[in-house]
């Protein structure tokens, strides 16, 4: 295969913020992740936890609580907002002030006509949902103090309201309040500290369980308005609680990021009386764990250390499968970098500004395993910071590195930038026409004369860009009638095709020079989670989120023999088991046969031109065949060259020059920089 | 040890007409302890300020008028309480000057006392036992008084206790030689009856004494025949049968003081604390037949531990306040202040020295170093108890001393010289004490003093070399226990001397060894690693060396020995000591002795095939000992490590093996020692294994951490 020069990149200062909120689907297996930073993310539970879709934050916009309404979503925030978003256009669909302060929280009655929302005022509103709309119908009565988290019973004549020091139980029709739960305070010097009841969880036996700042989960009788069993889990806080679907286990998330389970279950064997015992404890997270779900066979937790896990509850799924693996979620599912190849450019893409480096130099040459010396130290050439409120969502540079772009949800931007040896210039393109008026994914043609930029309902706008001016082409439309939105773009080198992929799974391919749709590929049951059209032989490359792999030949419109060979021969194992999705496909320009790709651990280099691995062959098989003498090689060789050494990739391109480009975050760069985690006692400190 | 001080007085007294009389009716606390009101036996109340000897105020009624009983201080209200003829109570304050304007009521019953404890409110005890508090009393001061007592009974004494929270009144009754206790709770109020022993016919009690400690009323009562009698009675247990048949009162002899001539007269005791009893009017022990003394005894020891002969007249009076003694002596009231430290046995036989601290005393103040007349009495007195010794020598004459003295002289003397010098310069007198010692005893034959030698090892301050005779000697005069220490302190054995030790020790019959006393602590040792047997066999890290047997090539042995060591090996836990628990104690001690090899394996040459194969036995037994439980190295104690076990085994084998080889009978304890070795060779080949990996991990190169950017070149195959 060869030798590669690797520029290994770790100046990327990718920063995840904080999970502040989650609301799970059970329908649509559909999780709904905000980010302190307002970001809110869609993962797909069905299609291997896939990240299918993220609607960017906002300054200013903080959601503290999320909750589906079917397949609508609403967020509430501390701006005293309630949003709807537009899945479809990600972006949100309109927001309703409440008038009664910041808002803590958000729930639906399980009919999904009513809303409810905990306001800072003390006051419950509820929301009646209308077809496009929500419209406010009446306060409960009010409260003294704000009102932190809600529970509403599932048959809706009750709700019950976590406040500081108590819980308020009200009747949904009259608004009155029918019982008062005292919540003891902590022991102690807290004492003094008011508790607050920070998640409830209401259920249809009327049994109230809540968690509080004083640690504490406890078991409320509904009816009667009395603790039935109080348990101290922790020293700091109990922040969040869920539910099971059907209520025989619930979670409660803690300040030490401790998830610990309660089950409704008869505590000795021969008792038929059940009651809630704490059976299990999971440590995953080393920060406050803020956002809990509890779906049917896994729990998902989030927090302050920025990571989605997902913990398959053991005995409700298989052992030894897949499904019963731990996952941990700490990197997007799509491409923040982008990289200039003709340029030796980077661009890493913020929420809140755009860098651009150039690679530095290195002189001489090594055998496999040196680091080189660096001539010229790589440099930041532009910190481009955005415009307006909007987060960026997407962003793009050109392979010879003259052009830049960037869109919010409201509006796009282009410069042009002028580099030469030491003079850096940016200039941005100031009249765009009106129809790029926001995009989902950005990308430029290889020759950097056009822009493609997909826009609402799967289209995508064709824009001329030169030195003189922007100038609008085409809308390239496809017919198929899905309205998800196009997550990923790719221009083929040779300028004739472009391909996008949309949520719904379907892959279309237009004919540039015709400025029409080609083809459509296929329909596979699983999101593609990276597309590449091969410069030589015209071959789109798809990857998928069940880790399969496609080519399509876009000249026959049909899969080219080796994928059919592949999917036959099945892939391996290995390689199906891994849990982060190929974010990345490019091209060896010298060897057509070798397609590189990469996921958050390793990078992979496919020779087309060798056998596929067998099925009990070793699929990382690098370090037996480095140990064997060059003839023997070949015998073992196969197709998936995979790569380890460099782990939480960003990022992986092939220069011009052949060099190769990994951006790397180290997740220890990333916890170092998270703030210090609630104390706690260990042995020996 | 409780210890008298230097009195002083606090005021004169005027003895009335009656001499068995001080003039004083009652001493009383005031404010607080260095305040007291004196209340004589006629017509007046003084206020004393006790450390400065001075009277602060003075109350006196009128003439024809008489004080007939002690005034009292309710610190409550600032205010004296005092009774005139019997039945006038008279309140006042100390702005009061005029006795006569104060405050006073006439009650309907003579009163025989009033008490008050400090912080209490008073209460008035009536003579014919009724008992008030004051303020009730005199809210109604005609209120009718009921009689408690019978018609001849009279009350002779009484006290008020503070039981924390409750008070009592105590007093005593005489009816017709028969004496009766009254406990009589207030608030709620109950009384009990109880009756007291008879003493011999026509005795009754010279004093008593109550106090309160640890919910125990403790009663103290002297007879005239000097018996000192204590009854322990319980708050709690106080029932409320009134009016029922006295109970008669439990007692125990606390102390029997000594009354020289006739019965005593004019004395009294008193409780300081639950160890030292003051006694006042009662004959010294050791001082003839004056009574005019103050003692303080210890009732634990029966010892007097501080005495005081007081001038003039004793009244049997004595009151105490606050680590003070008032005492009315001929025409003085004196204060003596006293200091009762918890006693030890030592102390109270006079081993431990004290030194009593000073205090400063007023005499010495203010008249500078007069001599006192009771001081000189004092020291002449204990001048004399102190037993007849010879004055402190000096290193010199004790060596003379070591040259001719009887053994018990010397012992007695290096003890004292012992104790009185300084460690520090202690090392060249040690090492010169023990050198004589030695010379005499290898002089005479008959001379031989076991303890002193092992003092003076004790010391740690000796060496071997510095009297190179000593553990040789002790072996010669069969002191085991001495050549134990020996062997323990001494860093410098030479190996011939720890040969000469072990022949001595191994060759010793184990009855013999048995008498010996020896250290304990490494006696216990042996005991615990004996007992262990009983304990289960656990594997140390899996290894178990016993089983290792079975590797014994078959060919060696015969069936029967194979078939007895699978008994063996099967019963791990049956090991057995093959020598007694105290020579196994001193053969320990050769062991962990410092040597060199060179020089040990000559003389160990010198030890009998037998012997050699009995030590053999017995290290073998240590090592499996060792082996099969967990590491006996007891917190501190010591023992022989495993490394010092396998290094004499080793220096036996090397001096041994020929002999050995052709003793039969250490043919089955040599093949046991070749599967120790083997066991040992595999282990340290398999510890070699791991050593390899281990090494690899080593070798491994640490990643240099990889800064922000760097260029690689990585190869694909």
């Amino acid at each position: 295969m060869g030798e590669f020069k690797v520029h290994r990149v770790r100046f990327f200062d990718y920063m995840p913020s904080a999970i502040r909120a989650m609301a799970f689907n059970s329908c649509t297996e559909r999780l709904a992740v905000a980010r302190s930073d307002g970001t809110v993310e869609i993962f797909n539970f069905t299609d291997n936890y896939f990240q299918e879709k993220v609607i960017p934050g906002q300054d200013g916009r903080t959601v503290e609580a999320l909750c589906w309404v079917g397949q609508r979503l609403f967020s509430a925030g501390l701006n005293g907002e309630i949003t709807e978003y537009h899945l479809e256009n990600l972006r949100p669909r309109y927001a309703v002030e409440a008038y009664g302060g910041p808002i803590w929280t958000i729930t639906s009655n399980s009919q999904g006509t009513q809303l409810a929302v905990g306001c800072e005022d003390g006051t419950v509103k509820i929301f009646a949902i209308l077809e496009e709309r929500i419209q406010f119908q009446r306060n409960l009565n009010r409260q003294k103090g704000r009102i932190i988290s809600l529970g509403w019973h599932p048959s809706g004549a009750q709700i019950a309201a976590g406040m500081t020091d108590m819980i308020a139980v009200f009747d949904a029709e009259t608004g009155h309040t029918t019982h008062r739960l005292l919540v003891e305070r902590g022991v102690g010097a807290s004492k003094n500290k008011e508790v607050v009841v920070w998640s409830i969880g209401f259920l249809s036996n009327h049994t109230i369980i809540s968690g509080d700042s004083a640690g504490k989960v406890q078991i409320w009788d509904g009816l009667t308005g009395t603790l039935v069993r109080s348990y101290l889990v922790t020293r700091w806080d109990v922040l969040v609680l869920s539910v099971s679907q059907d209520e025989s286990s619930v979670i409660a998330g803690t300040s030490e990021g401790t998830v610990i389970q309660f089950q409704f279950i008869s505590s000795t064997v021969d008792q038929h009386e059940k009651e809630w015992v704490r059976t299990r404890t999971f440590r995953n997270h080393s920060h406050d764990v803020r956002a809990l779900i509890h779906t049917g066979t896994a729990v998902v937790s989030g927090g302050m250390d920025t990571q989605l896990v997902v913990r398959p509850l053991l005995d409700k799924v298989e052992r030894n499968t897949q499904e019963s693996a731990l996952r941990k979620i700490a990197f997007p599912h799509r491409s923040l970098v982008g990289c200039a190849k003709k340029a030796g450019l980077l661009l890493f893409q913020f929420p809140g500004h755009l860098e651009l480096w150039k690679l530095g130099e290195s002189e001489g040459h090594g055998k496999p395993g040196d680091c080189l010396p660096v001539k010229r130290k790589p440099e930041k050439l532009i910190e481009l910071k955005r415009k307006g409120e909007d987060h960026i969502c997407c962003s793009a540079l050109s392979a010879c590195g003259g052009w830049l772009a960037y869109s919010t949800v409201s509006s796009v931007c282009l410069y042009r930038v002028q580099y030469n040896s030491n003079n850096i210039g940016i200039k941005k393109v100031s009249k765009l026409p009106k129809e790029l008026r926001s995009a989902h994914q950005l990308c430029f043609s290889s020759d950097s004369s056009k822009l493609f930029a997909s826009s609402r309902q799967s289209s995508v706008i064709v824009v001329a860009v030169n030195q003189l001016e922007c100038k609008y082409l085409h809308t390239l439309q496809h017919k198929s009638g899905s309205r998800q939105p196009v997550h990923l773009l790719f221009a083929s080198d040779d300028g004739k095709w472009l391909a996008t992929a949309n949520t719904d799974c379907e892959i279309h391919i237009y004919n540039l020079h015709k400025l029409k749709l080609h083809c459509m590929v296929p329909v596979y049951s699983s999101c593609p989670t990276a597309i590449a059209i091969h410069p030589v032989t015209s071959n789109l490359i798809s990857v998928h989120a069940d880790q399969q792999i496609f080519e399509f030949s876009l000249v026959q419109k049909e899969y080219t023999q080796w994928s059919r060979k592949l999917q036959t021969q099945g892939l391996h194992s290995l390689w199906l088991e891994r849990d982060t999705p190929i974010t990345h496909i490019t091209f060896n320009p010298r060897n057509p046969d070798h397609i590189i790709l990469h996921d958050t651990f390793m990078f992979c280099i496919i020779d087309q031109s060798l056998p596929l691995p067998e099925v009990k062959a070793v699929l990382c098989n690098q370090m037996t065949l480095k140990s064997l003498p060059v003839p023997e090689r070949i015998g073992q060789s196969h197709a998936f060259k995979i790569c380890k050494n460099f782990q939480h990739l960003m990022c992986v391109s092939l220069l011009e020059d052949l060099s190769l480009v990994v951006v790397e975050r180290p997740l220890l760069d990333i916890m170092s920089q998270l703030p210090a985690p609630v104390h706690q006692k260990k042995f020996a400190t | 040890m409780a210890a008298l001080y230097e009195g002083y007085t606090l005021c004169g007294l005027v003895p009335d007409q009656n001499v068995s009389s001080s003039g004083i009716q009652g001493i009383e606390e005031e404010r607080d302890s260095d305040h007291v009101v004196v209340t004589d036996s006629t017509r007046s109340v003084t206020l004393y300020k006790v450390s400065d000897q001075k009277p602060l105020g003075s109350w006196t009624v009128k003439q024809g008028q008489k004080l007939t009983c002690a005034a009292v201080f309710n610190s409550q209200t600032n205010e004296y309480v005092a009774v005139t003829d019997n039945k006038v109570i008279r309140v006042w304050k100390e702005e009061d000057i005029l006795l006569d304007k104060a405050f006073k009521a006439t009650v309907s019953s003579d009163v025989w006392k009033v008490h008050c404890t400090h912080g209490g409110e008073p209460v008035v005890l009536f003579q014919r036992g009724a008992v008030r508090l004051l303020d009730s009393l005199l809210a109604a001061p005609q209120q009718t008084i009921e009689e408690v007592l019978v018609q001849e009974e009279a009350i002779r004494w009484s006290t008020i206790i503070l039981a924390e929270t409750q008070q009592f009144v105590i007093f005593t009754t005489e009816q017709k030689g028969d004496h009766f206790l009254y406990l009589q709770r207030l608030n709620p109020n109950s009384l009990q009856r109880y009756r007291l022993e008879r003493e011999e016919p026509g005795l009754s009690p010279l004093s008593f004494s109550a106090t309160y400690r640890d919910k125990h009323i403790c009663l103290l009562y002297l007879y005239p025949n000097g018996h000192v009698y204590k009854s322990v009675h319980s708050v709690r247990g106080l029932g409320t049968e009134e009016g029922a048949q006295p109970i008669p009162l439990p007692r125990t002899l606390l102390l029997s003081l000594p009354v020289v001539d006739g019965l005593l007269e004019a004395a009294s005791a008193m409780a300081l604390d639950e160890a030292h009893v003051a006694v006042v009017g009662v004959p010294h022990p050791s001082a003839g037949a004056g009574k005019d003394f103050l003692c303080i005894w210890n009732t634990n020891f029966q010892t007097v531990q501080a005495g005081k002969e007081m001038a003039g007249k004793l009244y049997g009076q004595l009151w105490s306040y606050s680590n003070k003694v008032f005492i009315p002596h001929g025409k003085t009231l004196s204060v003596i202040p006293f200091e009762c430290t918890k006693s030890s046995l030592a102390a109270a036989v006079g081993k431990l020295r004290h030194a009593p601290a000073s205090v400063p005393s007023w005499n010495n103040i203010l008249h500078g170093e007069k001599a006192q007349p009771s001081k000189s009495v004092e020291t002449r007195r204990t001048r004399t108890r102190k037993t007849q010794s010879t004055p402190n020598l000096t290193i010199d004459q004790v060596l003379e001393l070591i040259k001719t003295a009887p053994v018990e002289e010397i012992q007695k003397e290096v003890e004292g010289f012992l104790t009185r010098a300084d460690l520090q310069d202690l090392q060249p007198s040690v090492g010169q004490l023990a050198s004589t010692l030695v010379s005499r005893s290898l002089a005479d034959p008959a001379f031989y003093s076991s303890s002193t030698l092992t003092q003076l090892v004790h010391t740690q301050c000796l060496c071997h070399s510095v009297c190179p005779d000593l553990v040789l000697l002790a072996l010669e005069k069969k002191d085991y226990f001495l050549c134990q220490l020996c062997l323990q302190f001494f860093p410098d054995i030479p190996e011939a001397v720890t040969c000469a030790c072990l022949k001595t020790f191994i060759s010793m019959p184990d009855v013999d060894a048995e008498k010996v006393s020896l250290e304990p602590d490494s006696v216990s040792f042996m005991e615990t690693l004996i007992s262990r047997e009983h304990a289960e066999a656990g594997l140390q890290n899996g290894f178990s060396p016993i089983f290792l047997e079975e590797d014994c090539p078959d060919a060696v042995r015969g069936r029967q020995t194979k078939a007895e060591d699978k008994e063996k090996a099967s019963a791990p836990s049956k090991l057995i000591c093959p020598v007694g628990l105290h020579k196994a104690a001193l053969l320990n001690e050769v062991l962990q002795t410092a040597y060199s090899e060179a020089f040990l394996l000559p003389h160990l040459k010198d030890l009998s095939s037998q012997h050699v194969v009995l030590f053999l036995q017995y290290l073998q037994f240590l090592y499996l000992k060792y082996s099969q439980d967990a590491l006996p190295q007891m917190d501190g104690v010591r023992s022989p490590s495993l490394a010092q076990i396998m290094d004499w085994v080793c220096l036996l084998l090397d001096a041994h093996f020929t002999v050995l080889v052709m003793t039969p009978e250490a043919k089955g304890l040599l093949l046991n020692l070749h599967s120790f070795v083997k066991s040992q060779v595999r282990l340290v080949s398999e510890l070699g294994k791991i050593e390899g990996s281990l090494q690899e991990l080593n070798k491994l190169k640490v990643k240099e951490s990889v800064g922000q950017y760097s260029i690689e070149i990585i190869e694909l195959f």
